[in-house]
């Protein structure tokens, strides 16, 4: 039983920390999907973790932040799609400099309004998703009725209820949406005509503009639609999973999405799976450090690793290979 | 014909790319509170205003000239290689390992011992991605990221589970033997009455960094592989009509590439720290792309752009000393470079093609 309920609680960490992968991922997917490839996931979630935190902390009201949060990724999302659209600048090379402007903002920013060392004051009360509740799941009110503390009445709990309790209830609203956006973006791209398009437009644009359909507008809606899910997900970091912003909070979580997003080879359904997997190996690495199987130790590097060194093996085709976009990294220059 | 003349083109947009960035960095000093002006005097005191200033700013750029070159190699094969980063800290292993556990005689040879061990492992890990983007088509700069993540992740295993000395809580190596320590410029340049660049880290290596700017120069424009390397980011139909295989000069450019940024170590961690550290690189492999982008892939660009940044580095660490404005200016400045003169390239190239053609209507 106490084997079951470490398990529990460590898939219930798993879904935490999958959520704003899962949402960057998603949000590469629309962008990568439209040809436009965007290294800049990281910076885009790291600027939106500090307004989201900012603007919750001076108002009070953690969907302000929110607001604020996906305000901030869309300026960038504009700039991305300004260099790589308009001016048919090099992507990764703006996906580069947008990563680092987002590194040195935030922490000029926060220093010159808070002072704090470049972090936002502690989020409380209406500064933070409060996690949700489901009826009957076992929660703080509970343990407020009975005198004992949750986890004691969770282990107490029949296995059903504990699932229940621990692992679907009991998140911020914006695990469920992030949830929720991958049945969303499998019907959008796949069962809608601007999925369709949209799909187009990053195998072969030149047959979306023979139709006569606006590829610069299309793939500006890809890069927008990418930066409101980063906004979600910057703001998911600094206001539910954590009360506040510190400097280089994303550490390196958009570049997990980004690897996720081509394990999953652009699919969304493969993408959550990849993120839930990805999102498990950093609970591991969270709770146990160095695991000993038998003798051997693994060092806690190695799940560092881990999702690195799986995206490399899926990149190099040994294990099904990943086809990116066919007019991914290209720009579109009409009549060539 | 030519849309631009070729002293434009080199030299002309790098600067107005240069001006934009400067204007949006002053705007974000006005913009938190401070005084550009007095930012930019305290920079230059501080950087540039004595010899001390000097050798933190031409330590740093000794740095830069390496990832910079690295990243210029690789771009002329255009490639991209973001992995300048991981390259330098598997370098920084390799010093270590031929520095802990050689019996140096002295460190002119040890110099070497280090710069053969520090480019055998940055190319190594260059190897890698280069042979998956050669043979498998895995895209460089996915691979060179994902490669980044993992050197550090193996450092920082290295550090904390097998070199870390006996009792120390540290994730570090033991300090180098004496042997091995590199002169400084406060060594080679002082004399008795007057001693200058006095506890600046800037050292002997700052001379090797030169050595490879002219050793790159002679390899892309004086060798038969250089033209090779050329000709295949040219056009890759065309080298291949030429005889020139994708696969050799892909892994070729990455090895070298590798190597240069490797080479790095031999400043960061022989000359300067004397140890390995978790994060010894600081940063650095990234900030080659930003001086190769700058000096457009050229060894004498790269140089100037290296000097500029060093420049940056010191005078925004005078900057975080003195004023309110934290070190994380220079990060915001970097980006802008790197928008100006990468990115948004094409947003000051197509106004001035436009002004050169009218000029030229207007004289014929």
């Amino acid at each position: 039983m106490e084997f079951f309920v470490t398990l529990i609680q460590v898939l219930d960490s798993t879904i935490r920390l999958a959520t704003p992968l899962l949402l960057a991922c998603l949000a590469g997917l629309y962008s990568e999907r439209a040809g436009i490839f965007d290294i800049g996931l990281e910076g885009k979630m790291l600027m939106a973790a500090f307004f989201s935190a900012a603007v919750a902390a001076v108002t009070g009201s953690v969907w302000l932040g929110l607001l604020a949060g996906i305000a901030s990724s869309l300026i960038l999302s504009g700039l991305h799609g300004l260099a790589s659209i308009t001016f048919r600048g090099n992507q990764l090379i703006s996906g580069v400099a947008i990563n680092f402007l987002a590194a040195g903002m935030t922490v000029l920013i926060a220093q010159s309004w808070f002072k704090q060392g470049g972090r936002t004051p502690s989020l409380f009360g209406g500064g933070r998703f409060e996690s949700a509740e489901f009826p009957y799941a076992i929660g703080p009110d509970d343990a407020e009725l009975t005198g004992r503390s949750v986890s004691d009445l969770m282990s107490d709990a029949n296995a059903l209820h504990l699932i229940y309790s621990e692992l679907l209830s009991g998140h911020s609203i914006l695990v469920y949406i992030a949830f929720l956006m991958v049945p969303a973006t499998w019907w959008v791209l796949f069962r809608t005509r601007f999925g369709l398009r949209l799909r187009a437009v990053g195998e072969n644009p030149a047959a979306v503009d023979t139709a006569g359909v606006s590829v610069v507008g299309l793939r500006y809606a890809a890069v927008a639609i990418c930066g409101v899910l980063c906004g979600i997900a910057g703001a998911y970091l600094a206001t539910a999973l954590q009360a506040g912003f510190v400097k280089d909070m994303t550490a390196g979580r958009g570049f997990i999405a980004l690897a996720a997003l081509i394990f999953a080879k652009w699919r969304p359904w493969h993408a959550m799976w990849a993120c839930l997997l990805f999102g498990l190996l950093q609970a591991i690495a969270l709770r146990f450090q160095n695991i000993d199987l038998g003798g051997v130790v693994i060092p806690v590097q190695v799940m560092d690793a881990l999702p690195y060194i799986l995206t490399v093996v899926i990149l190099a085709g040994f294990v099904g290979k990943a086809i990116p976009p066919r007019a991914g990294g290209e720009p579109y220059v009409k009549e060539r | 014909m030519e849309k631009m003349p070729k002293w434009a083109d080199v030299v002309l947009i790098p600067l107005i790319s240069l001006i934009l960035a400067a204007i949006l960095s002053a705007l974000v000093i006005l913009a938190i509170g401070e005084n550009p002006v007095e930012a930019v005097n305290l920079m230059v005191t501080g950087a540039l205003g004595s010899t001390y200033g000097w050798g933190y700013t031409l330590y740093y750029a000794t740095n830069f000239m390496f990832t910079g070159l690295a990243v210029a190699v690789a771009f002329h094969a255009r490639l991209f290689n973001i992995g300048g980063e991981g390259q330098a800290m598997l370098g920084g292993l390799g010093v270590a390992m031929v520095c802990l556990y050689v019996p140096w005689p002295h460190w002119s040879i040890a110099l070497l011992g280090a710069c053969a061990a520090s480019m055998l492992f940055g190319a190594a890990w260059a190897a890698i991605p280069a042979y998956l983007q050669a043979k498998r088509g895995s895209h460089i700069v996915i691979t060179t990221i994902m490669f980044n993540f993992i050197a550090a992740a193996f450092l920082n295993y290295m550090l904390v589970n097998v070199m870390r000395p006996q009792g120390s809580q540290d994730p570090a190596t033991a300090r180098f033997p004496e042997a091995v320590h590199l002169p400084t410029f406060q060594s080679m340049f002082s004399t008795a009455e007057n001693v200058v660049f006095r506890g600046a880290p800037a050292n002997i290596s700052f001379f090797v960094a030169l050595l490879a700017c002219v050793v790159v120069w002679a390899l892309i424009w004086r060798t038969r592989l250089g033209y090779e390397i050329r000709a295949y980011g040219h056009s890759e139909t065309g080298a291949v009509y030429a005889g020139i295989s994708p696969v050799r000069i892909t892994i070729i450019a990455m090895l070298i590439s590798g190597a240069l940024a490797g080479l790095m170590a031999i400043n960061n961690v022989m000359g300067e720290a004397e140890r390995l550290v978790l994060n010894s690189t600081e940063g650095a492999g990234f900030i080659g792309i930003a001086v190769a982008l700058m000096g457009r892939s050229h060894p004498f660009g790269v140089f100037l752009a290296a000097i500029l940044f060093g420049f940056l580095y010191q005078g925004g660490a005078e900057l975080a000393l003195w004023t309110s404005i934290p070190r994380e200016l220079i990060v915001v400045i970097q980006a802008l470079v790197i928008l100006f003169t990468g990115a948004l390239d094409n947003m000051v190239r197509m106004p001035l093609e436009k002004l050169f053609l009218g000029l030229r209507k207007g004289a014929e």
